[in-house]
């Protein structure tokens, strides 16, 4: 019934974008960490969407819900500082800090709320969409 | 008798479960707004609806009987009453999406409230039949 399964499709779009910002939002705390549990600088993540395709609907194989194929660490080199006076600092004085790109974090935290919001917005219409087919007749 | 409401009601039936159909469709456009090489995808509710009617004319999941194990299954297609179209995108982005937010929210607003027009004819049509037989 396509009605219900647009709770499923909306509901999957809710949990991928708040996996987005769970991603951005470490990436953001940890815009400074200079050594994880490895002694290795922090490295900024990014969630990769997919379409989950639904199963036994029509149109199943080609209409769908989101779901995060994966989670990939950025490509991008870590950011040599100059900073003689840290302990992690290397021979030359300069230390390695996290590939974390602040503003494109920040933009994404904010693309990633505006279309969780676009989602319960669907998910709403679709409840009452449903409320008033329940009552048909009445 | 029965055969007769339904058939009043058949009109408004297929229209509604059209018009959830595109719902889902839509709603799957906003979900996947973010992700990267989705193409948007729509129908065209005029020719959903006329091949929908057409539809009840033909006969549904007709099989050949099959009597002996060396018979090939024989089986009439039946076709989805839309078949879906690609919108084309007015701003194209980098990753190969081409969802327009804008566009897919004024379409899934307007397809629910067609919807909800579909209901409320209906609705009042079923209270006018209702109001037939209390007479």
């Amino acid at each position: 019934m396509p009605l219900t399964s647009i709770f499923q499709i909306a509901g999957s779009a809710l949990t991928a974008q708040s996996q987005r910002m769970n991603v951005s939002a470490s990436n953001m705390a940890n815009a400074d960490s200079v050594a994880g549990p490895d002694g290795q600088p922090y490295r900024a993540r990014q969630v990769v969407f997919r379409v989950s395709p639904g199963d036994g609907r029509p149109y199943g194989g080609v209409v769908g819900g989101v779901q995060v194929a994966g989670v990939v660490d950025a490509p991008s080199p870590p950011r040599m500082t100059y900073d003689p006076a840290s302990p992690m600092a290397d021979e030359r004085g300069y230390v390695a800090m996290p590939n974390v790109d602040v503003v494109a974090e920040t933009v994404n935290m904010i693309s990633a709320s505006r279309s969780y919001q676009a989602n319960v917005e669907v998910l709403n219409t679709a409840k009452s969409l449903m409320l008033k087919t329940l009552s048909l007749g009445q | 008798m029965t055969d007769r409401i339904s058939d009043a009601f058949r009109f408004d039936q297929q229209a509604l479960a059209l018009r959830a159909q595109r719902q889902e469709v839509l709603s799957s456009n906003i979900a996947n707004a973010d992700t990267p090489g989705y193409k948007s995808r729509d129908f065209d509710f005029r020719d959903a609806m006329a091949n929908a009617l057409d539809a009840r004319m033909r006969l549904p999941e007709t099989r050949l009987a099959l009597t002996s194990a060396r018979h090939i299954p024989g089986r009439a297609a039946v076709a989805q009453p839309a078949d879906l179209l690609y919108r084309q995108p007015l701003q194209p982005s980098l990753d190969g999406n081409t969802v327009d937010m804008d566009v897919e929210r004024v379409e899934f607003a307007d397809n629910a409230m067609r919807y909800q027009t579909g209901l409320t004819v209906l609705s009042g049509r079923i209270k006018s039949l209702l109001s037939a037989m209390q007479q």
